[in-house]
């Protein structure tokens, strides 16, 4: 199989057109001693029928979510999506563009972008954002990044409630970068104010609180704000699971400088965790500090002013200013982007309050279930939306190998990232779950002997 | 010139588009689970429409939108080649696309073998020891190559290595992530005749600076298309000095099964999986950045890192040297997939007919353009080149942006405009492997008319592109007066 069209025919006729006698000779300017003198060792190429045999097979031996019942978030989220998202967002005009540079023949990329800002804007309550970032982890570092300003050294206060993959990438930039982050532990699974409020000081360039935070504990966000507010601290909150934006108050109504996150769940496949989808809220203030890509509406030149779509604010961006942009993106998620506003549109204004219900009412109902069996209790008291630790009769990793043998994948091993809690397991329920699957759940751990 | 109105103009109070899950659990008060301070006071105002509305707004949005599967796409240094179907097919297998990332291992032996023998391809193809699959993009997998470099000069006792050497050439992302990683980017200079590295003036800096050289970080071939053919002697003068050699992947598309920047003697590597290995660049991502080391620089790569036992497939923690995470999960994996996907369609022999017929394509348009437009380098090309509109703008004041808009008007893409920044009116054009003769002969009778044009009716140059959606749009005003998000009673114009 391969997809170049040109036959041996038609490439000896272009060689002798430039005047070549053979391929070989377009690699002169490759010194001999730098050739790779033997075939590159790789498997041989497969036919198209070959090849979809063996991926078949080596994707049949994944466990994936369509055919086990799983209680696992922890940062990524199983959201049902409409048929009519794939339909739209695989439609090759979108799939294989490159980014938007030529305005007049990128306005459908461009104008989705632009929706999939204000869609953002709607759901955070914030002014303004950008059109995408890797995911919720490096989004949360840009957003640091932008509140330390350049060069800075600063010093960030994070809550120990946030992601624990998300605070791991923000010390492997902090290495590089040379600024220091300061970690406040969590009380009754949220930020204590006390021990943030002795964190907090002049020198801190910004406050990092995850809300629901990972263990799917609600922080009190008016309270912390008034701490990261009262130096001169950017206010950062991180959200993982963005269906919570249906019931709880919004990043603006709790007084946050900027809202970062990842909402790949919305929309697009999960797939093993990649391509994600991070996003970036901002104040105005904060406009022409964003990194990434920027959609902006303006009119034709000239005459008919038209309404038209362009990447603007370019002059933050590496490939005009460089060594001093505001970051070193080009790449980002538009293609999930994309996704995720097509999505949140099919949802819309009623859909998108239903979905934090039911996932709301769903993980409540689960709870009350579990922490009704004996040997079973809530870990914490502190309010939840979707999701909630339950400290067990048995380790976790004795509760996996039950889930394992009723053919289904549990919650989160938190032992895994917080030391001290290895009995404690996070569960996740999403409205993809039904009472059925809560009850085989409570099924099984009733069986579980302590 | 029409206008599609946004979504949040169309539909009205009430309409949605999807249903959601019954709620099929007993349900108690909303204030009884969420104390009320912390519940939302105003609903997110997202749109109301209807199916019908969502589906034939966004078929209309694609339908403003140009894609490689709409025509031909010379985009210099973005390696537009066909993204095959069956590579997106694969990637939405359930198996695939509906696995969690925190899935126990037993659960996802095939991702993981995936992921293990990608990592064995990729480090067969670059010469490389190992590769990380976590980066998300190549100017992602550019940070994390310089934290390796970082890390790897720290635990030398050369910390205070601060300088990064980047050709005047080079990709914007280079200097942007050696800020990044808190280095001092210092440039080298092109040598006008090779348009490869001055060497003179790399000497030079690295006299100047010999102590506290961290890395070059180096494109070849680079972005006039030109492999550097003293990359040897470059790689050692630079190793003398203590410092370490970053590939830049964006244009290892001519390398393919001809040479590996593991044998040209660099130390780390970047792979655009979305230009090399034919994933769709979705109008700006999902990209990945896969990033090779040599076996030095191992024990500082992030983790977990793939590997294989007796029960079968694991993830390992890295050492205690190791930079730590890039990103969350174990990388753009879907994107992984269709990586895959692509080698294995191809095996060694196809990857390197890849290379060769990318090359040839390229210098099938240089030799063809050079009667109308100045070619900045007239040698021997590999995967793309830089022609300008010099000529053109000396005689008629047509520039490189004209010349690109024009050819909109055409059914094409325009190549790649004003980059790289030595080179003055630069239309850097690439054209891939995957077009027809046919097509490279269509853009050739196009760029000459366009060039005619200039000579005898520069006016219908310098005012297209005329067939398109919209006209040239007001930058100027973007950046002015920013509107980035619509508002309730915004309405757009017509």
């Amino acid at each position: 199989m391969s997809y170049i069209p040109n036959t041996p025919e038609d490439q000896q006729a272009m060689l002798e057109r430039i005047g070549l006698p053979t391929l070989e000779a377009l690699l002169a300017p490759v010194p001999e001693e730098v050739r790779l003198q033997r075939p590159l060792k790789l498997p041989a190429a497969l036919a198209e029928p070959d090849l979809k045999r063996l991926l078949n097979g080596m994707a049949a031996k994944n466990k994936h979510l369509d055919s086990v019942i799983s209680f696992l978030g922890a940062g990524t989220y199983d959201h049902a999506i409409p048929s009519i998202v794939p339909h739209l967002q695989r439609r090759s005009e979108f799939v294989t563009s490159y980014t938007p540079y030529q305005p007049e023949v990128s306005q459908g990329m461009l104008q989705a972008i632009y929706e999939f800002q204000t869609m953002i804007c709607q759901i955070t309550g914030l002014d303004i954002a950008n059109a995408s970032l890797y995911d919720g982890a490096t989004a949360l570092v840009e957003a640091v990044l932008l509140a330390i300003g350049p060069g800075g050294r600063g010093e960030v206060v994070i809550s120990l409630g946030v992601d624990p993959q998300y605070r791991r990438v923000l010390h492997t930039y902090a290495q590089a970068r040379g600024f220091s982050v300061k970690e406040v532990p969590t009380r009754d699974g949220v930020t204590p104010l006390e021990e943030l409020d002795q964190a907090v000081s002049t020198a801190t360039a910004a406050v990092v609180i995850q809300q629901p935070n990972f263990f799917g504990c609600i922080e009190n966000m008016n309270a912390i704000e008034s701490i990261a507010h009262k130096g001169k601290a950017v206010f950062i909150t991180t959200i993982t699971e963005p269906a919570s934006l249906g019931i709880l108050a919004s990043p603006a109504e709790y007084g946050a400088d900027l809202a970062v996150g990842e909402i790949m769940s919305f929309g697009n496949t999960m797939s093993y965790g990649g391509p994600a989808l991070g996003f970036m809220a901002a104040r105005n203030k904060y406009m022409r500090l964003l990194p990434g890509r920027l959609v902006g509406q303006t009119v034709e030149e000239g005459g008919e002013h038209q309404t038209g779509y362009v990447l603007t604010l370019q002059t933050r961006e590496q490939h005009i200013r460089r060594e001093r942009a505001t970051s070193n993106i080009c790449t980002n998620q538009s293609l999930l982007a994309v996704g995720a506003t097509i999505f949140m549109a099919a949802l819309g204004k009623q859909g998108f309050r239903e979905l934090g219900e039911l996932c709301l009412q769903k993980a409540h109902y689960a709870f009350r279930q579990i922490t009704a069996l004996p040997g079973y209790k809530a870990t914490f008291t502190s309010p939840f939306f979707n999701e909630f630790v339950i400290e067990a009769p048995v380790s976790v990793h004795t509760l996996q190998q039950h889930f394992e043998q009723a053919g289904m994948i549990g919650g989160y091993a938190l032992d895994d990232s917080y030391p001290g809690m290895e009995n404690c397991m996070l569960f996740c329920v999403t409205e993809t779950r039904t009472k059925q699957d809560i009850d085989y759940l409570v099924d099984v751990l009733k069986e579980v002997q302590a | 010139m029409s206008v599609e109105k946004l979504i949040f103009e169309k539909g009205a109070p009430g309409r949605r588009a999807a249903t959601m899950a019954a709620m099929d659990v007993p349900t108690e008060p909303l204030e009884s689970m969420i104390p009320a301070a912390m519940l939302r006071k105003e609903p997110a105002p997202l749109p109301e429409v209807s199916e019908i509305e969502v589906v034939r707004h966004y078929t209309h949005l694609s339908q403003r939108n140009f894609g490689v599967d709409t025509g031909f796409y010379p985009l210099g240094s973005c390696t537009m080649k066909y993204n095959p179907k069956i590579n997106e097919d694969m990637a939405v297998l359930p198996g695939f696309a509906r696995i969690h990332p925190l899935q126990p291992e037993s659960s996802v032996q095939g991702a993981i073998q995936l992921i293990y023998e990608l990592e064995q391809y990729l480090a067969e193809i670059s010469g490389m020891a190992r590769v990380t699959l976590q980066p998300s993009a190549g100017a992602h997998g550019e940070l994390t190559g310089l934290m390796l470099i970082k890390a790897y000069h720290q635990s030398q006792g050369q910390g205070h290595r601060n300088i990064v050497l980047i050709p005047d050439n080079a990709h914007g992302t280079n200097p942007a992530s050696a800020t990044l990683a808190d280095y001092k980017s210092v440039e080298v200079k092109t040598d006008p005749g090779t348009g490869g590295i001055d060497v003179n003036h790399l000497q030079a800096l690295l006299e100047g600076n010999a102590a506290n050289i961290a890395a070059i970080m180096l494109t070849n071939p680079n972005t006039l298309g030109l492999f550097d053919s003293k990359v040897v002697e470059i790689a050692q003068l630079v190793h003398e000095a203590g410092g370490q050699l970053y590939y830049d992947g964006a244009n290892a598309n001519a390398v393919l099964g001809i040479t590996r920047p593991g044998d040209m003697g660099f130390d780390v590597v970047h792979f655009n999986l979305h230009k090399t290995c034919s994933t769709p660049h979705g109008g700006g991502g999902p990209g990945s950045g896969p990033i090779g080391v040599k076996e030095h620089l191992v024990p500082f790569l992030p983790g977990p890192l793939p590997a294989k036992g007796d029960q079968g497939y694991y993830w390992q923690d890295p050492g205690s040297q190791s930079i730590g995470k890039v990103r969350a999960n174990m990388g753009n994996f879907g994107v992984l997939v269709r990586a895959y996907t692509y080698i294995r369609t191809y095996g060694p022999d196809g990857l390197l007919h890849v290379a060769q017929s990318a090359i040839l394509n390229a210098n099938y348009l240089k030799h063809e353009l050079a009667s109308d437009y100045t070619i900045a380098y007239p040698q021997t090309c590999q995967h793309e080149f830089v022609a300008t509109a010099e000529r053109q703008k000396e005689e008629s004041g047509v520039t490189a942006l004209d010349v690109a808009k024009r050819l909109l008007d055409f059914g094409m893409m325009a190549p790649t405009i004003y980059f790289p920044l030595i080179v003055h009116e630069a239309l850097m054009i690439e054209p891939t492997e995957t077009e027809t003769r046919e097509t490279l002969d269509y853009f050739v009778s196009v760029m000459k008319q366009i060039a005619e044009e200039s000579r005898t009716n520069p006016e219908i140059v310098k005012t297209a592109p005329h067939t398109t959606v919209v006209g040239r749009l007001d930058q100027a005003l973007a950046a002015r007066k920013p509107n980035l998000r619509w508002h309730p009673g915004q309405e757009v114009t017509h």
